[in-house]
């Protein structure tokens, strides 16, 4: 589904991939971790399209198309999904036009009737169960005045309704409490199937006791230094990042032989 | 022919048909409004059209208004012949369908107008005949031309001097009106120039929603309206007041509200303003009674070939008031906005709460707004605030946007509507609340239900 090879990008001139190689079929949950800095939250903005990242080197293919030539409009439209770890705040326009104007945008682009006002409030109130919203949100203004864990939550809501074949989450665990992580994690379960993949970045283990990961690629200073399965970050929770450091990066990638 | 003489020879062309207008009334126990419009109009012969040398009308130039020989609507007799109820539908209120005045070309069309729905005793009906009623004229007499000064300002002293077929509303003292009452005032001729003129007083303890709305049938020639409202709240009334301006792209828009504010009286007034090649507001209230709060909001939203000057004046005189004001600015292509915002806070208006931000959304590199709120304060326990800005589209929300799948250009439009949304959203009445969330959508070309 994703194959990312050799991707070098950065910021206003700073290099902070330099040479990520990975690739995940669809089916699986990967877990990208890493200490901060280490370049987890460049490489999902990167595959998002965020435009300030510039991407200097490498491809990134998706069904074997090039990612990083389409717009990021396009890119969602084709299924890809990033869950923003500080979800943005859209004054003005309400949650259910924001997620009906999205969903319709996905539909049209796949040759499919778009549906009207009270069929996507149906489809709505069901995708809500999925993280527990209750109506009220869908009225509110997209994410403002929401706490914390209800941008969260809100953004599992989007992943819901678009149903992405590959989803990127953004430190989705980073602010919750105990109650929210269940939920955001709950949905995110719910939502994997053997047709999509889920890329987790995340500092922390803890969202890996709700959500298993198939793999977990540690990221240092902008390169891949460890992967491994599930246990590698119950490992990771132990010994902390500090002893990888010293690691040598590995050049292959977990699966990397994959198609 | 120079400038000069040219702006003097209209003048004289209004001048003539003030003549007309005051031949055509006998002196009756509404003299007065004979002798109050012939001294407004010796001061509009005195001040004349204003210029851009003067402060106030720095930003906008109205050589434009001055320059073309308008007819006032007064002589043309042409009253409502032109317009049906097709005209109507786009600037109509279904919520005051049986509380609304319809004026066309500055004349009031009783075959239009409804008010089967007002409650007893509240009254809308025309100023002169308000004025000769013994029940009203001396409300009238005490409060007509007293908020809007026509000693100062060249349009309000033009307007008062042709007040013939205005609006007088009075709410009785504890009457809460339900349906909104709505002044349609409509222009369908070319070349001609209305002068709408409103007069309300709410008695004490009353609550009651207006409608102000101008609409143009036709843009292929230009027309002026020049407006003035007066609006007296006494203790405790409530006023939610709506001004919707929707003339059409050959119009020339200048207007006057002008509210006095009684000891613990609300007043709530939003001004939309999307229509006129040229159009001024100027809104003036003064809080001279303790426990008075008012909210002065605005939405202006321009595109090429539109101006659009707002000028607002919210003087404390009293302790214990409060006011709140947003004023919301979006220009797109090469169009320009004016908002000038004084907030005075005298001497002895000791615990006074003011509030005042205008925000300007620039969608086009052509498009320019000259922003200047401006805050004035002698008393020193008080609680303000002010602030302008000017920006454009957010570039991390449009990027959220599309993250999700939106279209470029379809992110720029939803953020630019959520962003009128904050002003337009707390209009009550429903369905002009839905026309100009419609009216936003089609400036933009967009398609947004839900």
């Amino acid at each position: 589904m994703l194959e990312i090879k050799d991707l070098h990008a950065g910021i206003d001139g700073n290099e902070i991939l330099k040479g990520i190689n990975l690739t995940v079929k669809k089916g699986e949950i990967h877990a990208i971790m890493g200490p901060n800095g280490s370049g987890k939250s460049t490489l999902a903005k990167v595959l998002a399209g965020h435009p300030a990242y510039e991407v200097t080197k490498g491809e990134v293919l998706y069904e074997g198309k090039n990612l990083l030539e389409m717009p990021p409009d396009e890119r969602a439209r084709e299924g890809v999904f990033m869950a923003f770890q500080y979800p943005i705040e859209v004054p003005g326009v309400s949650n259910a036009q924001f997620l009906r104007l999205a969903y319709n945008e996905k539909r049209k682009h796949l040759s499919e009737e778009e549906l009207d006002p009270l069929e996507f409030k149906d489809l709505l109130k069901e995708r809500a169960r999925v993280v527990e919203m209750d109506a009220s949100f869908m009225t509110r203004s997209v994410n403002e005045g929401f706490s914390g864990g209800e941008k969260k939550r809100n953004e599992i809501l989007q992943m819901a309704v678009l149903e992405p074949k590959l989803a990127v989450l953004d430190e989705t665990d980073s602010g919750l409490d105990i109650d929210a992580l269940r939920i955001v994690a709950g949905g995110v379960n719910q939502l994997h199937n053997s047709e999509n993949a889920i890329i987790l970045v995340t500092h922390y283990q803890r969202l890996l006791n709700y959500i298993v990961p198939d793999y977990v690629h540690v990221l240092a200073n902008g390169l891949i230094v460890k992967e491994g399965g599930k246990e590698l970050a119950l490992e990771l929770e132990q010994k902390g990042y500090d002893w990888l450091k010293t690691a040598e990066p590995e050049t292959t990638g977990v699966g990397a032989q994959a198609s | 022919m120079n400038m000069v003489t040219e702006i003097i020879t209209r003048e004289n062309s209004y001048h003539e048909a003030f003549r007309t207008l005051q031949e055509s009334q006998p002196d009756s126990p509404g003299s007065w409004l004979k002798r109050l419009r012939e001294s407004a109009m010796e001061s509009f012969q005195e001040l004349g059209f204003p210029s851009v040398k003067d402060e106030e009308w720095k930003y906008t130039n109205v050589a434009p208004i001055a320059r073309i020989d308008f007819k006032p609507a007064t002589l043309t007799g042409a009253a409502a012949s032109g317009s049906d109820d097709g005209n109507l539908a786009a600037f109509g209120c279904v919520e005051a369908k049986d509380s609304q005045l319809v004026f066309v070309n500055g004349m009031l069309c009783s075959d239009l107008s409804s008010l089967t729905g007002l409650p007893a005793g509240v009254v809308a009906i025309d100023l002169s005949q308000a004025i000769s009623d013994e029940r009203y004229g001396e409300i009238a007499w005490k409060h007509l031309a007293q908020q809007a000064d026509y000693v100062a300002n060249g349009f309000t002293a033009l307007n008062t001097a042709f007040i013939s077929n205005g609006v007088f509303v009075y709410i009785p003292k504890d009457v809460i009106v339900e349906s909104p009452i709505h002044l349609l005032f409509i222009s369908d001729g070319a070349h001609m120039a209305s002068f709408p003129r409103v007069l309300l007083v709410a008695e004490e303890h009353s609550r009651a929603t207006v409608i102000e709305s101008y609409g143009g049938t036709q843009d292929a020639a230009p027309y002026f309206t020049n407006a003035v409202v007066e609006i007296v709240l006494k203790d405790g009334a409530q006023l939610e007041h709506y001004k919707v301006q929707r003339e059409s792209t050959a119009a020339f828009h200048i207007a006057t509200t002008a509210a006095d504010l009684g000891p613990n009286s609300r007043y709530d007034a939003t001004t939309i303003t999307f229509g006129a090649e040229l159009s001024r507001h100027d809104i003036n209230v003064t809080l001279d009674h303790e426990g008075a709060e008012c909210w002065v909001d605005g939405l202006y939203l321009v595109t090429t070939g539109q101006h659009a000057d707002t000028h607002s004046l919210i003087d404390h005189r009293k302790p214990h008031c409060t006011s709140h004001q947003l004023y919301k600015g979006i220009l797109d292509g090469k169009s320009r906005a004016v908002f000038n915002g004084k907030v005075y806070v005298r001497h002895d208006a000791q615990k006074t709460d003011a509030m005042q931000t205008n925000k300007n959304l620039l969608l086009s590199n052509e498009a320019r707004v000259d922003t200047k709120p401006q805050l004035e304060i002698l008393a020193d326990d008080v609680k303000c605030a002010h602030g302008a800005a000017v920006g454009q589209i957010d570039e991390d929300e449009l990027f959220y946007l599309e993250t999700r799948g939106i279209h470029h250009d379809l992110a720029r439009n939803l953020l630019t509507y959520g962003f009128a949304e904050e002003v337009i959203g707390k209009i009550k009445i429903d369905s002009i609340r839905e026309q100009l969330d419609e009216a936003v959508l089609n400036r933009l070309n967009a398609r947004l239900e839900a």
